[in-house]
């Protein structure tokens, strides 16, 4: 709308405050771009020597990670952090969506939003506090259990044999669990509650069961979006530092079964780094590269599926639900 | 699969056992996987009830960390400095999170709105939101802590919290200003209001219960995390004012507990996990409660 009377034109002077408050606003946000820039050439700066000591793939992929030695390669560390964040999506990604499913299709109405809360309560409690309580309770607890499934599967590789320690990676996996729970709940049911009523009705209409209108009306709509939550929930658990660091033990090798002791990226950074000189604290720093990588590329993928769902795109549903019949049925009845 | 195309007669309209049986099924194993899932909950309250309340006495609150905990005497000290730390580097922290976060969400709708620009800046935010919490502490012990060649101290903790903030902030503050009618800001406008004075005397006031229950959640985040402070506020059991010197916080103190032998110290963790959640979730009610008066959401 330029051009408007001279008559109703500000003066320059009037105008400043305005043209400050745009261009400090500016800085603002362009600040947090230079911030992440400039943190992450510093991090490449102080991962440097290590890398370079290494080789980048001797240090990711190099199963000897020996300090007084002055080896640093982060396999068991990197397998730590994988392992315990597999057995997080393995647990928590199921009962996750369950929840959702349940709080956002079958719960009584007036528990929905109670529901919702309540796992949103599992997000409140901090980190420290699960390592407190995996320790002292969770892991004791289970141990027995722990040891007659590690007998029973003795056959497997990596699974059975071996003594159950109290902390171990299946403690480490199952406390990361709980805590990825209410995020990816919480981000099911939103994607769940993208799905079109029409899609549900015309499910119901045909005569389906609602556990069918869930499964070939709701499920495979928000697919990509409940995928794009598990990466969400996979992100948090491979960077959650402070619970892991209290179950999964310290062993700096790759522990030798999943009822042992082991060690995670995070977990090291927070173990050693007080002590840490020279090429260990390098080494450190590129343990925080790699896990900040790592969350970057697994949090990039999980908003592209997440947004994309959310946005309730016109992708086609496979199961026969979307074109044609019902929709246009529901459309005239409507 | 059901077998509805077929039906024609009423009675086929009824589900047959088979299928009623598989409803059955598949509702039970969804309604058992949300008892499930708040099985820990329960369980981690109940311990925390059980084990901290013990622990609590009025010397637990009023004294430093810094008996002796060799010997089994009751005198191991109380939490007085993490309780003191975390208020004050948290409330450092939020007054730096707070008006960085806001101003990038006001940018972001106002101004920025479509551009590359404002994409890029919601990326990187975004971004920010990943990252995890031990690698902020690492940031800033690279720019703080080596890059003043100085050691830790209170004010590089807060930093590190007030990185944590500021995309929950950013990102709460601009859910909530999206959601301000155009109309209110056309009209002031139109009424002849500078930009900035719509701004401040329209948009922000009409957000106010929604930003602050975005803050309040950002700051419960914060007052939880003990990975950004492990190298950056030092590791201190005194109470400490001053914004350079070590200062002490409820989860650092934890996590420093938890690894102790001693029994009596371990319930001291236990006591100081209740008083940390107990603020937490108060910080979160208020958060409800604030944003259930919203004028927009």
């Amino acid at each position: 709308m330029s051009g408007g009377p001279a008559l109703l034109a500000r003066s320059p002077l009037a105008r400043l405050p305005d043209r400050a408050l745009k261009l400090a606003l500016t800085g603002l946000a362009a600040l947090i771009l230079a911030l992440i820039v400039y943190f992450f050439v510093r991090l490449v700066g102080e991962a440097h020597p290590a890398f370079a000591h290494e080789g980048v793939f001797g240090f990711a992929f190099n199963n000897n990670w020996n300090v007084s030695a002055g080896r640093f390669g982060a396999l068991p560390l990197l397998l730590g952090t994988l392992i315990t964040s597999g057995l997080a999506l393995l647990f928590g990604v199921p009962i996750a969506v369950a929840t959702a499913l349940y709080a956002a299709e079958l719960a009584p109405l007036r528990i929905r939003s109670a529901l919702a809360v309540l796992v949103e309560l599992l997000a409140a409690v901090p980190s420290v506090v699960y390592g407190l309580w995996g320790i002292f309770f969770l892991a004791p607890k289970l141990q027995g259990s722990e040891q007659w499934i590690a007998n029973r599967l003795s056959f497997v590789p990596f699974i059975g044999g071996g003594a159950v320690t109290i902390p171990n990676y299946f403690i480490g996996g199952l406390i990361l669990a709980i805590m990825i729970l209410p995020i990816v709940s919480a981000i099911s049911r939103e994607v769940i509650a993208t799905v079109p009523s029409d899609h549900r009705e015309a499910a119901l209409g045909l005569g389906a069961t609602r556990w069918e209108m869930i499964r070939i009306a709701v499920l495979p709509y928000c697919r990509a979006g409940i995928v794009g939550a598990a990466m969400l929930g996979l992100g948090r658990a491979i960077g959650e530092t402070i619970a892991v660091t209290i179950v999964i033990g310290d062993a700096p090798q790759l522990g030798s079964h999943l009822f042992g002791q082991g060690y995670s990226l995070a977990a090291v950074i927070a173990n050693e780094f007080g002590e840490a000189q020279g090429l260990h604290r390098s080494a450190l720093f590129a343990a925080g590269l790699v896990l900040f990588v790592l969350t970057l590329l697994v949090n990039a993928v999980a908003r592209v599926l997440v947004s994309r769902a959310s946005r309730g795109r016109a992708e086609p549903t496979p199961a026969g639900v979307s074109a044609g019949g019902p929709q246009t049925l529901s459309g005239a009845a409507a | 699969m059901s077998s509805a195309g077929q039906a024609r007669l009423p009675a086929r309209f009824a589900v047959s056992a088979a299928r009623r049986r598989r409803d059955l099924l598949a509702r039970g194993l969804i309604l058992t996987a949300t008892v499930i899932a708040l099985v820990p909950l329960a369980l981690i309250l109940y311990y925390l009830l059980r084990k901290g309340l013990g622990a609590w006495s009025t010397s637990f609150f009023s004294t430093d960390p810094t008996g002796n905990t060799f010997f089994k005497t009751s005198s191991i000290g109380g939490i007085k400095s993490a309780i003191l730390g975390t208020i004050e580097m948290v409330g450092l922290a939020a007054a730096m999170a707070i008006p960085l976060g806001t101003g990038v969400a006001v940018w972001l709708i106002e101004y920025g709105r479509d551009s590359w620009f404002a994409h890029a800046v919601r990326y990187f935010v975004d971004v920010l939101t990943g990252v995890p919490s031990i690698v902020f502490g690492l940031f800033i012990y690279i720019v703080l802590v080596v890059g003043t060649g100085s050691s830790y101290g209170a004010y590089k903790g807060s930093f590190a919290l007030a990185l944590l903030m500021l995309p929950v902030v950013t990102r709460s503050a601009e859910v909530i200003l999206q959601l301000i009618p155009s109309g209110l800001r056309e009209s002031a406008l139109a009424l002849g209001a500078p930009r900035w004075r719509v701004i401040s005397r329209v948009v922000l006031p009409t957000a106010l219960p929604g930003l602050i229950t975005g803050v309040l959640l950002a700051i419960a985040r914060a007052a939880g995390e003990t990975a950004p402070l492990l190298f950056t506020a030092g590791e201190t059991l005194k109470t400490n004012y001053g914004l350079g010197e070590f200062m002490n916080a409820l989860p650092v103190q934890i996590y420093r507990d938890v690894t102790s032998p001693t029994t009596a110290v371990v319930d001291r963790a236990w006591g100081t996990a209740l008083t940390l959640v107990a603020m937490i979730l108060l910080l979160n009610l208020m958060a409800r409660l604030i944003s259930r008066r919203s004028h927009v959401a």
